[in-house]
């Protein structure tokens, strides 16, 4: 299989430029880069998610050139795509899932036997041992994985690509899939495997390939190439200067403090999922937030932000020496706290809504006399707000949806900024966004603190954490498992921390 | 030249929904030999029209929540019997009796709102039952009966004029002299907008635009007024709906009330997350369309002069298809309270045509049909170029 010089444009952004990607027949190849280097991008074309004539550049399968209209196109040659969300059905069966689409019939109607009994084999073949009519929401994250490869099997697959399939497993989960692709491949299956886990890369991957930028950076045979390299070619430059320098005007005086703070799982109110949490920042201090996912970092800013999740949610909030208690959010708001979520298109803006409707919207009293908005007074501030956190558009009449994404990010950091917030929990700011956007985004973040007001970082790439914190607060399993000083901090230790406590 | 281009295709939907409502109406004009714009029958219009308006400003502020509300016509129907035994047959004084019918249908609002905003069933749900529970209890009020006539004073608001001030004659004078003054207060209210825009170095339309803009719609409203001056002059109910345009217009566009409703239907989560109460949002708007569909149920039971186990059948449907024709999307999020006055403007000058050139009723509907079907496709196609 080869991708030549596969360019993909969005508005405002090119996603690929000029890629290329060459894979051998019966090889484990890894596809690897940062968050919007343009790997999902790069297989959404590959598997006809962007139609032929969406994208410049030759997709060449087995000596064919393919012009795939859809998925169907690609799957019918034996191209199968396993996304990064899963796209099963949760109220729907195993088999049912399995087969959506692509329905076991005998004269039109559903041969639900045959169903089932292809079903078995196929979850045996993935060697998950379960019943093949259980419902999807009631088998866990790991084995919805296996289910989604099964049903990959189930469409007579040559070519199987796996979209970060371990970002959400745990470590006995994940090693059960990469043992389960090594097996497949002594079948004759490709593999192509893009994963930002460079451990996992190296025990199963033959060959690698770097994506920057939207561009190929190089590919390499697994025995030529070490880590280090490979970071080197994903980050292309040091890491050093990847996080802008600040001043740090640290005192003593805490702002913000979390005290033994718990809080159960809305749908299940024996669920405890955060335990006697205790976190504190200080006035111009970053203070970072570690944990795979599922450990209750954004449940934790959500519980804090007016209650925004959970539910017998105990313990105390001391805002600048004084108890607080948010009982909504518009009360976390006015006592100074803002709350970026991490999924900025679901929680964060209202797309088909202008740049200033939404610089605007957390605070719109800041432009109002009593409830009347005073649309000059409104626009002027938004045009500021606009220059100073550099969000590129030529008006701020733009819709948000419009905007790239390191742009949108920039305008729901900006929402809050426009609240005069004295503590900014940030969740995931940077998920998502090129590394030119990232670097800008920590300007602002930095010149924010250097102005005296203080940011809990929530961030998934620790890199990240330890380049723009002051200290790091580990959480594993809803529990505080380490305070680290920047000066102690390093990966390894962070992952100790982050994994402490789970079976 | 260039600046005219940009301005049609960033006001595409604005300026079809107008487009739409002028061809409409020439159409009609033509079909009709020319009655269709009689003083008479503009007067007409404007009537038998009255009460759509009204619920489709309701309607337009319940769908830009993302909502939807089926009960509106029952509702009408049930403020329209309650009013009735109010007035017909206790003789309560008329302004008590249409304060107790507005604020019982605030109170029906409540309750839609309540099971929406605040229990979560879907809108469509609540409002069937809702149209279906208010529509039994009509029948139960009138126990099957029409209740007729109303007292004047009643009648009055949905059927009578302005009292004529000056001696004009043929002519109503002061329709004319309300126009000319309405034209002045809109000359002055858009130089001081322009001067505003001026000062904060704001992008304006071009000078020439501008007057060509002014000048057209000064010319509308006097055209408008001078027609109405020729037959009765301006009636009470168009009072009412400039009060509740103008002020409805307000609300949306510069309160933070109405920009909370937006965000509301724009993104539920989100506004949620930026401080905004969601669910009271939902609750009021709510609330406000049971006041409203009480007001277009009082002022069709006084048209007609009787209130009518039947009134208000089908007005949800008209309500619904005048704010969608006017640009609303039934995602939530988009719309406006104009395109929502425009919309049933366009199904009442349809209606008003066809019936002028003897047009059963059963081509009527489905023609009306075809036209909703037809605005909406349009919007979608223009949206996804």
């Amino acid at each position: 299989m080869e991708m030549k010089q596969i360019t993909k444009e969005f508005p405002g952004v090119k996603a690929l430029d000029n890629v290329n990607l060459k894979v051998q027949e019966g090889e484990i190849h890894a596809l690897i880069g940062e968050n919007g280097a343009g790997k999902s991008t790069l297989m959404k074309v590959l598997s006809g998610v962007y139609p032929h004539g969406t994208y410049s550049g030759n997709v060449i399968f087995k000596d064919d050139t393919c012009e795939f209209k859809n998925t169907n196109d690609s799957e019918n040659l034996g191209i199968v795509i396993v996304h990064q969300e899963l796209a099963l059905i949760p109220h729907l069966s195993i088999a049912e899932n399995i087969f959506l689409g692509n329905e076991q019939t005998n004269r039109g109607i559903i041969d639900w036997k045959k169903t089932i009994i292809e079903t078995r084999q196929l979850l045996k073949k993935v060697r998950l041992n379960i019943d093949p009519e259980e419902q999807i929401k009631n088998i866990g994250i790991g084995k919805q994985q296996l289910v989604e490869i099964a049903k990959a099997l189930s469409k007579k697959v040559k070519l199987l690509i796996l979209d970060e399939p371990t970002a959400a497993l745990n470590e006995e989960d994940s090693e059960n899939l990469l043992q389960l692709l090594l097996e497949f491949k002594k079948q004759g299956m490709t593999s192509i495997l893009i994963s930002h886990k460079l451990k996992e890369l190296f025990k199963v991957a033959d060959s690698i390939t770097v994506l920057r930028d939207g561009q190929t950076i190089k590919s390499y045979s697994i025995s030529e190439i070490t880590e280090n390299k490979i970071i080197k070619d994903m980050v292309g430059r040091d890491l050093s200067n990847l996080y802008p320098e600040r001043e740090h005007n640290i005192t003593d005086e805490v702002v913000f403090e979390i005290k033994n703070w718990s809080v159960y799982d809305p749908r299940d109110s024996e669920k405890k999922i955060l335990h006697d949490v205790n976190v504190n920042v200080k006035r111009g201090e970053i203070v970072g937030l570690a944990g795979l996912m599922g450990a209750g970092r954004t449940e934790l800013a959500m519980s804090v932000f007016g209650k925004s999740y959970g539910k017998r949610i105990t313990g105390q909030l001391i805002k600048e020496g004084q108890e607080v208690s948010f009982k909504s959010v518009d009360q976390a708001i006015k006592n100074g706290v803002a709350y970026v979520s991490e999924d900025r298109k679901e929680y964060g803006l209202i797309l088909n809504d202008s740049i200033k409707n939404n610089l605007s919207l957390a605070n719109l009293k800041k432009v109002a006399n009593k409830n009347v908005i005073d649309k000059n007074r409104e626009a002027a501030e938004s045009e500021l707000l606009k220059s100073r956190i550099k969000i590129k558009s030529p008006t701020i009449q733009q819709k948000v949806g419009k905007l790239s994404g390191g742009n949108q990010q920039k305008v729901v950091l900006g929402k809050w900024i426009f609240t005069d917030p004295d503590v900014l929990i940030l969740d995931e700011p940077t998920r998502g966004i090129d590394v030119g956007a990232k670097f800008e985004l920590y300007k602002v973040i930095n010149e924010l603190v250097e102005k005296g007001k203080s940011v809990i970082l929530i961030s998934s790439e620790l890199p990240e954490l330890i380049g723009m914190c002051d200290r790091i607060y580990t959480i594993s399993e809803g529990k505080v498992t380490g305070n680290i000083d920047k000066i102690d901090a390093n990966q390894e230790t962070l992952m100790t921390y982050m994994t402490q406590g789970r079976e | 030249m260039n600046g005219m281009k940009q301005l049609i295709s960033n006001n595409l939907s604005r300026f079809g929904m107008i487009i739409a409502l002028f061809s409409i109406t020439v159409l009609f004009q033509i079909l009709t030999d020319g009655v269709l714009l009689t003083p008479l029958n503009v007067t007409n219009i404007i009537m038998q029209n009255s009460y759509i308006i009204i619920l489709a400003i309701g309607m337009m502020l319940i769908i830009i929540t993302g909502e939807i509300d089926l009960s509106v016509g029952s509702v009408a129907a049930f403020i329209g019997a309650i009013a009735g035994i109010m007035l017909v047959t206790f003789d309560i004084p008329v302004v008590l009796a249409i304060i107790l019918c507005l604020l019982l249908g605030a109170i029906i609002g409540a309750w839609q709102g309540f099971w929406v905003a605040y229990i979560n069933i879907p809108a469509f749900i609540v409002t069937l039952a809702g149209m279906l529970i208010f529509r039994g209890l009509t029948l139960v009020v009138l126990q099957g009966q029409t209740l007729a006539p109303f007292p004047n004073g009643f009648r009055s608001i949905s059927s009578s004029f302005l009292p004529q001030i000056f001696n004009g004659g043929e002519l109503q004078l002061f329709t004319i002299v309300i126009g000319i003054v309405l034209s002045f207060l809109y000359l002055f209210n858009e130089l001081r907008l322009r001067r505003i825009d001026l000062k904060n170095n704001f992008n304006t339309t071009s000078l020439p635009l501008f007057i060509a803009k002014i000048a057209t719609l000064i010319i509308v409203i006097n055209v408008f007024t001078y027609t109405l001056a020729l037959y009765e002059g301006i009636p009470y109910v168009l009072i009412i709906l400039f009060v509740l345009i103008v002020g409805y217009t307000f609300i949306m566009n510069k309160t933070i009330l109405g920009r909370h409703i937006y965000a509301v239907g724009g993104n539920e989560n989100a506004a949620k997350l930026s401080g905004v109460k969601t669910k009271k949002m939902k609750f009021l708007v709510f609330v406000n369309m049971g006041a409203m569909a009480a007001l277009a149920g009082l002022i069709f039971a006084g048209r007609l002069n009787a209130a009518t186990p039947q009134a208000g059948n089908l007005f949800e449907l008209d309500a619904i298809a005048a704010a969608v024709i006017g640009g609303a999307s039934m995602t939530g999020g988009i719309g406006t309270v104009l395109g929502a006055v425009i919309g049933a403007l366009v199904m009442g000058v349809l209606n008003n045509g066809m019936s002028l050139m003897g047009i059963g009723i059963d081509w009527q509907q489905a023609i009306k049909g075809l036209v909703l079907l037809g605005a909406v496709a349009f919007d979608v196609l223009n949206r996804n170029k």
